[in-house]
């Protein structure tokens, strides 16, 4: 147990599918452990309040906001940022619109691919529900769902 | 800031006996909004409870559903039992802010975060769901209807924690949960409310109208004994004996009364002979 005004914590976790140990202060952020000091600026900040899933990453395989994960809560687990995609993927969202300015383009692109690669959610939601905590500014949406639902009938033809 | 990691449940009691100042948290999804800004919030000491797996898992016995002081509500989402059975706690997890945060956030945290806009709350309450709370000093458990006395203000000794959730399972014949807000993705509640109907009756719980989430036992009365309702109005005396309706950032005591009554006669009005 970590005791102790401001002690750094020692943790260690899966990053990218590598091991990585790094000491984080209580109030850092997983969002500022990515971007600032692990250098991985594919993940963005929006609103810092849960709403915009600019900073969407994946804990555990699920989609989360990183502005709202405390960085020393993800000892011993997987974490999966914008960098560990295929850019090859994103040919379908280049095709359709899916991106303008790009600022909300990495939360969406990580929301999307939690989508593609968990299909049967769509038994009981919508594309749009589940995206419905990546907000965006230029696309009005459907450049966002036609790219996804693209996608989805792309990887289903093969 | 420090904050303190227990692995175990019963460090995590022994670790809030030995100093009732620390902040429980779970997920932190309302801890850390603008969490840079709220400098005075890094000042505090917390108990995390992230390390505690036995509070995860969520059970169902044969005649209740126990949710964990750490359940989330994607836990309860990828339960089809959920879905057939208490599909209101569905609706709820489906409607707090969207799949970022259904993955983090946690229904003990919504009771004990004591909004009084909290969606998990309310249906929670329709479903007479009983709150567990520990400490070193033994185990409680309190009606979650009776859990709030004011705003903010709730039955948690500050050495206590929200361990389960049970919520009874019955058979109803009537489920509802209505949400208005702003918009329907990631909008905090303006006026709620969720009826449900079992053999132990109705219950009709207000959301994001009084200072805190409550059941409403004068419009329940009316229910139960088939007073005849010709409009949305006449609700209005038993709403207004049940709650003190709020003026807020989101709305207006006058406009959440009127809402409200508007919600649950549309609703009731195919349900119950006696509304006309």
């Amino acid at each position: 147990m970590s005791d102790g005004r401001d002690d750094p914590i020692r943790i260690s976790f899966t990053l990218n599918g590598e091991p990585t140990t790094v000491e984080v202060s209580p109030s850092e952020r997983l969002l500022d452990l990515l971007r600032y000091r692990l250098g991985l600026t594919g993940t963005k900040e929006g609103c810092a309040e849960g709403e915009c899933g600019a900073c969407t990453v994946y804990l555990d395989g699920l989609p989360v906001d990183s502005c709202l994960v405390p960085a020393y809560q993800v000892r011993g687990r997987l974490v999966e940022t914008i960098e560990s995609l295929d850019p090859e993927g994103m040919a379908h969202y280049h095709a359709r619109g899916t991106t303008q300015c790009g600022a909300c383009t990495p939360g969406v692109v990580m929301t999307a691919e939690w989508i593609l690669r968990h299909r049967d959610r769509l038994e009981t939601h919508t594309v749009r529900e589940l995206m419905a905590g990546n907000l965006c500014r230029c696309t009005g949406y459907d450049g966002i769902i036609e790219g996804i639902e693209g996608a989805l009938e792309d990887r289903e033809a093969g | 800031m420090s904050v303190l990691l227990p692995a175990s449940l019963a460090e995590a009691l022994e670790t809030l006996a030995a100093d009732p100042d620390l902040v429980p948290m779970a997920g932190g999804t309302d801890l850390l909004v603008h969490w840079p800004q709220h400098t005075e919030l890094h000042e505090r000491s917390y108990l995390d409870l992230s390390g505690v797996e036995e509070l995860r898992p969520h059970r169902w016995e044969t005649d209740e559903l126990v949710l964990g002081g750490l359940t989330t509500y994607w836990d309860i989402i990828e339960d089809q039992r959920a879905w057939n059975e208490l599909p209101l706690l569905i609706d709820a997890a489906r409607q707090v802010g969207s799949i970022q945060i259904q993955t983090r956030g946690s229904w003990a945290g919504n009771i004990v975060n004591a909004s009084p806009a909290a969606d998990g709350v309310p249906v929670l309450m329709a479903y007479d769901a009983v709150v567990v709370l520990e400490s070193t000093r033994g185990r409680s458990e309190v009606p979650l209807s009776g859990f709030y006395s004011g705003y903010k203000e709730m039955r948690r000794s500050p050495d206590e924690l929200v361990t389960e959730i049970r919520v009874p399972r019955r058979a109803y014949d009537v489920q509802i949960f209505e949400k208005v807000g702003q918009r329907r993705a990631q909008a905090i509640t303006k006026v709620g409310v969720a009826v449900t109907r079992s053999d132990a009756g109705w219950r009709v719980v207000a959301n994001s109208v009084a200072p805190f989430v409550c059941r409403c036992p004068a419009v329940e009365r009316i229910l139960e004994q088939g007073t005849e309702v010709r409009g949305s109005d006449d609700l209005l005396p038993a709403i207004r004996e049940d709650v003190t309706p709020i003026d807020d950032i989101r709305s207006t005591a006058e406009y959440r009364e009127k809402v409200l009554a508007r919600l649950l006669y549309h609703d009731l009005l195919d349900l119950c002979p006696s509304f006309g």
